[in-house]
């Protein structure tokens, strides 16, 4: 028995090293704070976006309509607020911009935005939009903290200008929050669900574990309790 | 009723097999936490198996296709979403379970003479599992399916002689691509599956007819009454059927945790490169396999190239996996359990444990000297503890195993 303590503490020991070897190193990163629950900030996020970031950025696994569905939008204030270029509710969110006018721009085609909070991460995208400093070396005389020499213009520099920096902040967070729910709008709705089914395990749990106990009395007291 | 059973029972063993393998099979009554697994492996290939049909209705097996055919299940097929994920947390899920499993028969010495077939059968369903998993990582066609195709596949190339063709005959092509993504489909969804099924069903039948080793590697059937039956035996139903269906609720509550809370567990169970579609032209920075492939992935790091030739590294890779299976040959001492093993063997245990770990967390790493250092060392010792075990197991004092179960 002593053996099988000592190996325990070797792998408690070991695996506290590990821990503390594999932290550090990374680009630092400011914490967006998103809530997907926040439909307002979605909303927000999600006319932001439009205006801003829709010109060049396509989300094309989103349809206008799940906006209005799961923003608690009707589809004609969809229309009105959110598609400028005629568009029927139903159809994917493209973006208008030619491939190849994009390429002589920027150099590529901007990248469709539609899982880049998964492939990222919320928190990058919040550094990356909030990262862009003044760099006259640059064709649009911006450099960013977060992608060096990203081949992006600082599309929201209006807003910076005519909004204090908290409002700012805020801002880039519910861009941040909208492409959170782009990247997986059954997010609105899993964690939700995840409490019923919680719910639901554990009370089938519960009757379970009576059931194994009775079944058991047999075993411990009853027709097949230990025979010798 | 009983007319009933009557007329199917002169046509089909019904009653028979039940009894067999269910109300008179006789399962040690000393059964602990390690002896969910099994079932509960059950459980998660039958969960695969359904929400795999689900997804194949949806999926398009087509390089142009794939990935936005996995992006219209996640968006706009009813629960799709819940498929998907049931089916991808239910992989990693599912190697959790037999590595539980399969450390359970370590434990217990239950690879031991009579039980060497379930033990082969076993490595054999391991294989086939590993087989099954990497190509359905393949399928949504991201950046890391894509990449860690190109990696795992082009092993093959380095065989001595027939390597470069036999590269181009896996692949169907000079480099991953649409044909590979077919036909890895092809072998996800029927030939996989099928010998999964087959083999499972092999391993237990040959369980049924051994019977259950238990925490105490006493054979039970040593001691009968005068019925025949094992006085240390209990009938697996309604006694385990009951105990496992709670261990089955247990494994929902931490199943489902992960599935609404946090499915893709931070890159873990499905990696954050891989919501970027497949591009040949641009190499992620950081290639690894998922979790359950990186021990083996570690091994063929931690070998040097030889003779200009990856070779060695890839043979190290499928010896350090198929040397599981003479583990049974390997053991020479006297007991089971790890109750009663000598100290030795428990010391070597250990060891393989953290070996075995560190060398699944350095394969998600990447290549640094300190990295590679710790991989060989552990990659030695991982090695060490098979190729040493004829000697470790016959040396140390074994303490004296009871005539029957304790409780």
């Amino acid at each position: 028995m002593k053996t099988y303590i000592r190996i325990k503490l070797l792998l408690v020991t070991f695996f506290l090293s590990l821990s503390v070897l594999a932290s550090g190193g990374e680009l630092h990163l400011d914490e967006a704070h998103t809530d997907i629950s926040n439909t307002a900030s979605l909303q927000n996020g999600a006319k932001l976006f439009m205006n801003y970031c829709s010109g060049c950025h396509a989300i094309s696994f989103m349809r206008y309509n799940r906006i209005a569905k799961d923003l608690s939008l009707s589809d004609s204030a969809v229309a009105e607020n959110l598609m400028f270029a005629g568009e029927k509710v139903g159809e994917l969110i493209t973006t208008a911009m030619p491939e190849d006018a994009a390429s002589k721009w920027f150099g590529g085609v901007p990248p469709d935005l539609s899982l880049v909070a998964r492939s990222k991460g919320t928190d990058w995208i919040y550094s990356y939009l909030r990262g862009f400093y003044p760099d006259d070396s640059k064709v649009f005389g911006v450099n960013n903290k977060v992608l060096a020499n990203a081949s992006m213009p600082d599309a929201l520099w209006s807003l910076k200008e005519n909004q204090s920096g908290a409002e700012f902040d805020q801002s880039v967070r519910d861009i941040t929050n909208f492409l959170d729910y782009v990247g997986e709008p059954a997010k609105l709705i899993r964690t939700g669900l995840g409490a019923w089914v919680l719910s639901f395990l554990v009370l089938l749990f519960v009757l379970s574990y009576f059931l194994k106990k009775e079944y058991w009395k047999d075993v411990k007291y009853g027709i097949w309790r230990s025979r010798d | 009723m009983n007319k009933k059973q009557n007329w199917i029972d002169q046509r089909f063993p019904l009653t028979k097999t039940w009894n067999e393998h269910l109300a008179k099979y006789y399962a040690p009554r000393n059964f602990n936490f390690w002896y969910f697994f099994g079932s509960l492996a059950i459980l998660v290939l039958v969960l695969q198996l359904v929400t795999g049909i689900f997804l194949t209705m949806y999926f398009k097996p087509d390089a142009a296709n794939a990935f936005t055919s996995v992006e219209y299940i996640m968006r706009d097929v009813e629960w799709g979403w819940l498929m998907r994920y049931l089916h991808s947390t239910g992989a990693s899920a599912f190697f959790v379970i037999i590595y539980f499993h399969m450390y359970r028969g370590l434990l217990y010495g239950s690879y031991k003479a009579p039980r060497e077939l379930i033990w082969l059968l076993g490595m054999a369903l391991y294989i086939a599992l590993m087989a099954e998993a990497f190509m359905g990582y393949v399928l949504p066609w991201g950046q890391m399916s894509y990449w860690g195709a190109q990696v795992i596949i082009s092993l093959f190339g380095s065989v001595p002689v027939i390597g470069p063709d036999l590269l181009v005959w896996i692949l169907g092509d000079y480099a991953v691509g649409d044909p590979a993504l077919t036909r890895f489909f092809s072998l996800h969804v029927v030939a996989l599956p099928l010998i999964l099924v087959v083999l499972v069903f092999l391993h237990i039948v040959a369980l049924h007819a051994v019977g259950s080793n238990n925490p105490d590697g006493v054979e039970i059937k040593k001691t009968k009454d005068k019925d025949g039956i094992p006085k240390d035996g209990i009938p697996f139903h309604p006694y385990y059927t009951v105990k496992d269906i709670m261990g089955v609720f247990v494994f929902l509550i931490i199943f489902c945790s992960v599935l609404f809370y946090a499915p893709a567990l931070n890159g873990y169970f499905l990696e954050h490169a891989n919501f970027v579609e497949a591009n040949p032209l641009q190499t992620p920075d950081h290639i690894a396999p998922l979790w359950y492939l990186t021990p083996f992935y570690s091994v063929l790091r931690a070998i040097p190239p030889m003779f200009g030739s990856q070779f060695p590294g890839v043979l190290a890779m499928f010896v350090a996996l198929l040397i599981l299976a003479a583990l049974p040959w390997l053991d020479r001492s006297p007991v089971k359990s790890i109750r009663y093993r000598s100290s030795p063997f428990k010391w070597a245990l250990g060891v393989f444990v953290i070996s075995f770990v560190v060398l699944g967390w350095l394969g998600m790493e990447p290549v640094t000297p300190r990295n590679v250092l710790l991989a060989r060392i552990c990659t030695f010792l991982y090695f060490a503890f098979f190729i040493l075990m004829p000697w470790y197991t016959s040396i140390g004092k074994t303490k004296e195993v009871p005539e029957r179960v304790t409780e």
